[in-house]
């Protein structure tokens, strides 16, 4: 057996033992993702998976193992992920630190700060927000406001910013203030700081969906120390140098929430031709829904080749640097477009908003939500112009 | 495998792109056209494919051939469909080989050293109606002798005027819809009562409409096992439906630059149309389903070469997504053009006549779509 191959049956039999049979089980609604944090709270084996696979830094398996991480080979982490998908074994912790903070930190961190702020990111310990959009400031992200005032140790934080996913449950912020009012892009600092800290205020925004996992945040005289350690510098690279830190954050957001379209790639075909009814040949009793069903079904699959080949030349650093943003507009649309047939073979059993038997309308607020995969982290239209102008190469910057 | 070209791949695109960009480019296609050249492609080109090893790209290095895979294929059907390059590339060395070696060694002796050396063309004689249904055919082969005699009609035999040999799936028993039953034949085009009649197809190309009556072969022309011929038949059609889906990729890729540079030099309004959010955006949401068929097509060759038990899936989603990114790709092609999008002076329109066809060749998006809801259980 090639190298590869023993790793592969290595991992599948590790997982067979070791991963819990609740971890096994598919979702059921948002709540059953882990987020860990100080405040975290756990359902039955969730703590204890996230500790085993920590323990081996495989909530990171990329990540080198000073930091925390498993220290896999591109190779090895895509096949952990493959024998994960395989036996149905649920991600051991969902967190922004891991998808965007994380690798912002491992490109531009200094060794200090990676050491303190990483492993705990890995352990799932500390839960982060990303503090990017402000009232006035969503696609025109660059405009932004809130100030941080150089106070010779500290900064001194003032202003508002909205959207804060899960600010009122996050411990830490990794937050973009102006430090330069002169310049645009030019004068954003991409600052780390305690979400405890005094003068820091959130309040909870419900969506369509019911649900308010997203806040207005205040920072009122918010005073943020220059270090939290020797060489551990609250400002990631350099004052004024944020734009940098943030666009590279927000590539691996992007690719991030473009998952969507990947996600859940088994057919919804059979199983709705099981509810609807079949006809005579065994075909879903309702051709066009049939028709829209299978359509899908080669969306998916065509997107999921693309992920994978995204993943495979993002890592060989042979795809476009703005790539990502073809990935989360492809990805976004086809979510959303996938769950509105979700909703439309559910008919009107999916409809109850608060009942059992929908496990609290689970259906229809996961399809609310997805309508928000085509504004966070950049509209489709901001999407479309990256495209236009980074690779293409359109006129009109 | 990573989902992308490794470096002999990546060789071998750079070489089949110059190959094709230099030798054989939209201007090259025009001529053929313009001289209404019978076969539709032409012979001295064909002979050059052989030179670069092209025609030998899926036959055994034992046999004379490259010994390469479906991916390799890919790559050059890529560019042939980028360069609109008329040639029996896709009939002769991609799907024609593939059936044939799936038969015996002496049809391989027979049929391979003329393939490589860009002497012989093979045409794939399978659908009788006008949409591709394999599953229906019915022409009849009756044991006879030693051989067989078959007698029924082809058509949208796509270079069967200019075939030297044919390669045709009858039925030997059951009747049309069963899967079992149906045996394939190699048929020279000189035998006996085979008579073709050519048709010069929208894009130029030319296919034939293929009559057998009473045509007898013996028992050594059948490619595989008699009765047994949907085996032989999927691996000719996975290889024909993959290489047209990397095909049309190419032709929807070409289509896509060359409207990119229309735009970024005509201007209206005192400014270049290609600054417009409008069209931006149509041609940037163009741009990320072309990536996404891109990366359906390779996925689907490399699981041929797999021999993954999944290629056959991923085959239908990769003709289905390259159909529909490309007719989108040549649509929008003309439109952004405006005017002379839609004379013959411009080449978008050459690249939209092809699309249709390659969309019809071995099962148009909906058969596809079709054949996938069926491959998931419903
Ligand atoms: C569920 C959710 C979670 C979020 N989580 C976070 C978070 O955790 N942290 C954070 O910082 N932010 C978060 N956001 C904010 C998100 O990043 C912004 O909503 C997004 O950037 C869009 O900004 P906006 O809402 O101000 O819309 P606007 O910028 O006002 O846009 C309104 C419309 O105009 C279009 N538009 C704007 N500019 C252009 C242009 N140049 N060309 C064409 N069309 C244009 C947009 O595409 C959109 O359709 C979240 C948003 C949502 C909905
Ligand atoms: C078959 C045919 C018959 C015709 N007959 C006649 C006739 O009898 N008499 C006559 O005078 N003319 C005739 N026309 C010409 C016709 O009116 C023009 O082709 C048409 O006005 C478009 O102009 P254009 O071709 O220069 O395209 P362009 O103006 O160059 O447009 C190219 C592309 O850019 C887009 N575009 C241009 N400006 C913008 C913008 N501001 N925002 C977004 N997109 C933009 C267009 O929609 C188009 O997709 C004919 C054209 C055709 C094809």
């Amino acid at each position: 057996m090639s190298d590869l191959e023993t790793f592969r049956a290595e991992t599948a039999a590790w997982l067979e033992a070791n991963c819990p049979p609740e971890m096994r089980e598919p979702m059921t609604g948002e709540d059953d993702a882990v987020w860990g944090g100080r405040n975290a709270t756990f359902k039955p084996g969730q703590k204890e998976w996230l500790n085993i696979m920590a323990a081996k830094g495989w909530t990171v398996p990329d990540w080198p193992k000073e930091y925390g991480g498993g220290g896999l080979s591109r190779a090895e982490a895509k096949i952990l992920g493959q024998e994960m998908a395989r036996l149905r074994c649920r991600s051991p912790l969902s967190s922004f630190g891991i998808w965007m903070l994380g690798p912002a930190l491992l490109h531009f961190g200094t060794e200090a700060q990676k050491k303190h702020f990483l492993p705990p990111i890995a352990r799932g310990e500390i839960r982060w927000c990303q503090g990017y959009s402000e009232p006035g400031s969503g696609s025109d992200l660059a405009s932004l406001q809130t100030s941080a005032v150089d106070k010779g140790d500290h900064f001194v934080i003032n202003g508002q910013k909205i959207w804060t996913s899960y600010a009122d449950k996050a411990d830490w912020i990794f937050c973009l203030t102006r430090t330069d009012k002169n310049e645009k892009h030019k004068g954003i600092s991409f600052m780390l700081f305690d979400m405890t800290n005094e003068g820091v205020t959130t309040k909870p925004i419900v969506l369509i969906s019911g649900q308010s996992a997203f806040c207005e945040t205040f920072f009122d005289d918010v005073k943020v120390p220059k270090e939290y350690g020797e060489g551990v510098s609250s400002v990631v690279y350099e004052v004024n140098k944020g734009w940098d830190v943030a666009k590279y954050l927000l590539g691996h957001e992007r690719s991030m929430i473009s998952g969507g379209g990947s996600e859940g790639a088994t057919s919804l075909g059979a199983k709705f031709a099981d509810q609807v009814g079949r006809d005579a040949m065994g075909r879903l009793d309702d051709p066009m829904l049939r028709a829209q069903m299978a359509e899908m079904d080669i969306e998916v699959l065509a997107f999921r080749a693309m992920a994978e080949r995204f993943g495979d030349t993002f890592k060989a650093g042979l795809c476009h640097p703005a790539q990502p943003n073809m990935m989360k507009y492809a990805g976004t649309e086809i979510n959303k477009r996938r769950h509105e047939l979700i909703m439309s073979a559910g008919g009107s059993e999916v409809l109850e908003w608060e009942s059992d038997a929908t496990n609290g309308g689970m259906t229809a607020r996961s399809w609310l939500r997805t309508k928000a995969n085509s504004i966070e982290g950049g509209t489709s239209e901001v999407m479309l112009n990256v495209i236009s102008k980074q690779i293409l190469r359109l006129p009109g910057a | 495998m990573p989902l992308y070209l490794n470096d002999d791949q990546q060789m071998l695109h750079d070489s089949a792109a110059e190959f094709m960009k230099g030798e054989a480019p939209v201007a090259h296609l025009r001529e053929f056209r313009d001289k209404q050249c019978k076969d539709g492609f032409s012979h001295a080109l064909w002979k050059q494919f052989a030179e670069m090893g092209f025609t030998g790209i899926l036959i055994g290095e034992e046999e004379g051939g490259l010994g390469l895979g479906h991916v390799e294929a890919g790559v050059v059907l890529e560019e042939i469909g980028r360069n609109l390059t008329p040639s029996p590339f896709l009939t002769t060395a991609v799907a024609g080989v593939e059936a044939l070696n799936a038969g015996g060694k002496a049809l391989r002796d027979k049929y391979f050293p003329g393939i490589i050396a860009g002497e012989t063309v093979l045409a794939l004689a399978i659908d009788e109606g006008t949409k591709h249904r394999p599953d229906q055919i019915s022409m009849a082969a009756t044991r006879e002798g030693n051989g067989f005699k078959l007698d029924g009609k082809k058509q949208f035999v796509v270079q069967g005027g200019s075939a030297d040999m044919l390669i045709v799936a009858a039925r030997t028993s059951g009747s049309a819809g069963d899967e079992k039953g149906l045996t394939l034949f190699a048929v020279d085009t000189n035998a006996p009562g085979v008579s073709r009649d050519s048709a010069r197809l929208v894009d130029s190309a030319v296919a034939a409409h293929v009559q057998f009556d009473g045509v007898t072969v013996d028992a050594d022309a059948v490619i595989g096992e008699v009765d047994d011929g949907d085996t032989v038949l999927r691996r000719l059609l996975n290889a024909g439906r993959s290489g047209a889906a990397a095909e049309t990729l190419g032709v929807g890729a070409g289509s896509m630059d060359i409207t990119v540079d229309y735009i970024k030099g005509r201007k209206q309004f005192g400014e270049l149309i290609g600054s417009f959010q409008a069209l931006q955006h149509r041609i940037s949401h163009l741009y990320s389903e072309m990536e996404i068929a891109r990366a359906t097509v390779l996925k689907a060759q490399q699981m041929l070469d797999e021999g993954s038990s999944k290629a056959e899936l991923m085959v239908s989603v990769a003709k289905a997504k390259a159909g529909k990114a490309t007719a989108l790709s040549v649509k929008e092609g003309v439109q952004m053009h405006g005017g002379v999008g839609m004379t013959d002076e411009y080449d978008i329109g050459l690249y939209m006549k092809r699309d249709r066809a390659l969309q019809e060749f071995m099962g148009d998006v909906n058969y596809h779509t079709n054949l996938v809801a069926e491959m998931h259980g419903y």
